[in-house]
């Protein structure tokens, strides 16, 4: 087990590497350059280099890259080009925000998924069954910006039963929550219906193996079988694409964060993006790529305590 | 008295085209302590018959009419929690696929103590019993190999676990369906030894379902020989083997080339096909594909006894008597 992790947790700081030199290529590549952006079109020759200096954009290419993963293990991300704040604590201030509402979401989502799952493959075909197909297929096809905008107008404009902007008060643990659910609720109405088709193909498969067979022979309780045996197999494609749907996760946050107005890593990047504020845009798209890695490995690590077979890699 | 005595079971599947009769009338029993062997081709009829039996059917399957008496009650007639009862502590199992008949996510430690949930004893007192069956069914450290998982084990390791689990609780009646075909011939013999000799010291009768005339005849006190659904001849393995009195009987045997002692993984072929089971043939099931088929084969044949406790459905006999 200790040697899973390990070997996943290496391919993880691969992955990362990767990922962020190919970022830093594409954020070069990107038209217009922040020190224009910064001092305008009219600023003095000797001004430009001495910013772009300190920025050390007169560096060549890969010592750039050397050097930002040299202060990104310091936690040095560099400053905001307009407030001179360390991009870190900028990107660490919003953070929590997105990673409480992805949470929320992918957790509410996963439960109710996963138990519709359950109860449509053993009452299969039944008239439950069928209705809760039809309702997953429904919210599968709905983007989370028009589950945003609608619940916005519905809920929050017109009934008014939850806010319609912000995080809520700091410290405010209510209040915070009151303005999670519209938000949370977008984001994880699709994934309700995805997992809950996810989990019902393979718990049809899984008890139809021999195994359940078996347990069936030996007089097991049914009730057992399907959540002891059965759910523990058929759960394993579902960890692994929520892990990997983090990234939808995120884009899907990203517009969720707009709609609401709701501080977070969206709400960061679509701003620093128009000012073209590289540090931050790197920043939090760096933070982004960190959590996929983490929650693309921490998906593998489950699997690995669920399956026995990963473990030995088999 | 009989274990296991099957009277006049026929069984169906609804299917797209109509109803597959998969069994029809079919009678047989397994006396105390007895092993009796089911011989046929694919597809006719043997894991309907056992699945009717433990009563774990394939949704689309119905039983027509029939009773399943296990030590005199008719199973049919039982509840579900009733047979539930009966399943894994009078009535077990071994399956054909030893790589399929384990939960891959558990012990097998954790297998054994689960299939043993109805005792009121302690998780340590479970393990050595289960451990106790390993080493009985001859696999070695049985203690540390517990807490190892299936996909640790060879396939004949786990067959014999299969085995271990089915006779944990010293069922009444073990059923085991093909449970060495995918194996190779020497774990073959071995298990099936060690089969035998577990069972003379349990003392159940067993119902065991082979493509394997050789182990058929090594192992079993009695036969059924199976076709397209129905009993076409059975008695004890002396006189169906060397006397076969049913036509597909002696076909079987004389396409075996080392007479019933050589493996073969699928029967041995006899020209043409089982016939459709949904659009039954008038007469002898069997007629297509006899080479003794006269007149009186257009009509259905029924279970005449060639000689005490031999009995075949085949008017061959009923004329030979006659004549
Ligand atoms: N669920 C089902 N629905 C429809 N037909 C079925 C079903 N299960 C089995 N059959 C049919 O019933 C007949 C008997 O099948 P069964 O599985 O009992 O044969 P078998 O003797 O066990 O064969 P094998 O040696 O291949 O295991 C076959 O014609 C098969 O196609
Ligand atoms: S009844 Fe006729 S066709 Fe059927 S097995 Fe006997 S001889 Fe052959
Ligand atoms: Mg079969």
């Amino acid at each position: 087990m200790l040697t899973y992790i390990l070997r996943r947790l290496g391919l993880a700081a691969l992955i990362t590497i990767l990922a962020v030199t190919l970022l830093f290529l594409i954020i070069h590549m990107i038209p217009g350059d922040p020190v224009s952006t910064m001092l305008g079109p009219k600023a003095s020759p000797e001004l430009r280099a001495a910013l772009e200096a300190r920025m050390g954009l007169d560096k060549p290419l890969p010592v750039q890259i050397g050097l930002f993963f040299a202060n990104m293990l310091r936690g040095d991300l560099g400053m905001d080009v307009f407030t001179n704040r360390p991009v870190t604590t900028i990107v660490l201030g919003q953070i929590p925000y997105t990673l409480v509402l992805i949470l929320s979401s992918i957790l509410w989502s996963a439960v109710l998924g996963i138990a519709l799952g359950c109860y449509s493959a053993v009452n299969r075909n039944s008239l439950g069954d069928r209705l809760a197909g039809v309702l997953s297929v429904s919210v599968i096809a709905v983007p989370a910006f028009v589950v945003s905008l609608y619940s916005l107008l519905i809920f929050a404009v017109k009934l008014q039963w939850f806010p319609a902007i912000g995080a809520g008060e700091p410290g405010a643990w209510g209040d915070q929550f009151h303005h999670l659910i519209l938000p949370s609720l977008a984001i994880g109405l699709s994934w309700v219906g995805y997992i809950a088709r996810l989990v019902r193909a393979s718990m049809l498969e899984v008890m139809g193996e021999g195994h359940v067979r078996t347990a069936r022979a030996f007089g097991l309780p049914e009730r057992w079988i399907t959540y002891r045996y059965a759910l523990r197999l058929a759960i394993l494609p579902t960890v692994t694409v929520i892990g990997v749907g983090m990234g939808f996760l995120l884009s899907a946050a990203v517009f969720t964060e707009i709609v609401f107005s709701r501080p977070g890593l969206g709400k960061l990047v679509i701003d620093s993006i128009t000012t073209r504020n590289y540090p931050v845009v790197m920043g939090s798209v760096l933070f982004s790529t960190l959590i996929f890695v983490a929650s693309t490995t921490l998906a593998d690590i489950i699997n690995a305590i669920l399956d026995p077979r990963i473990r030995a890699g088999k | 008295m009989a274990v296991l005595d099957i009277r006049d079971l026929s069984v169906s599947y609804s299917t797209p085209r109509g109803s597959l009769r998969a069994l029809r009338n079919v009678s047989m029993t397994v006396p105390e302590g007895k092993i009796v062997g089911i011989v046929g081709e694919s597809g006719c009829g043997k894991s309907t018959l056992i699945s009717s039996i433990i009563r774990l059917m394939a949704p689309n399957a119905q039983v027509g009419s029939g009773e399943v008496r296990f030590k005199g009650t008719d199973l049919l007639a039982r509840s579900e929690a009733e047979m539930r009862a009966l399943r894994g502590t009078e009535i077990s199992m071994v399956f054909q696929d030893p790589m399929q008949t384990h939960n891959p996510v558990l012990t097998v430690g954790q297998q054994m103590v689960d299939i043993q949930y109805r005792d009121k004893k302690p998780k340590a007192e479970k393990l050595k019993r289960a451990a106790e069956m390993l080493a009985l069914v001859g696999i070695p450290d049985p203690e540390a190999r517990l807490n190892q998982y299936p996909f640790e084990f060879s396939g004949g390791m786990r067959q014999r676990i299969a085995i271990a689990m089915a006779l944990m609780a010293r069922p009444a009646l073990l059923i085991a369906d093909e449970p060495t075909t995918a194996l190779d011939a020497t774990l073959e013999v071995q298990i099936i030894k060690r089969l035998k000799e577990l069972q003379d010291e349990i003392g159940c009768g067993v119902l065991f379902i082979s493509h394997h005339l050789g182990v058929i005849a090594e192992l079993c006190d009695e036969v059924v020989v199976m076709y397209a659904g129905e009993v076409v001849e059975s008695g004890t393995v002396r006189d169906v083997f060397h006397n076969p009195a049913h036509p597909y009987t002696a076909a079987l045997l004389d396409c075996d080339p080392g007479h019933i002692k050589v493996k073969t993984r699928v029967l041995p072929t006899i020209p043409g096909n089982i016939p459709d089971l949904v659009n039954l043939p008038k007469g002898c099931i069997f007629a297509d594909r006899c080479d003794k088929r006269h007149k009186a084969c257009d009509t259905r044949p029924a279970l005449w006894t060639a000689r005490a406790g031999h009995r075949a459905a085949c008017h061959l006999i009923a004329e030979k008597e006659t004549a």
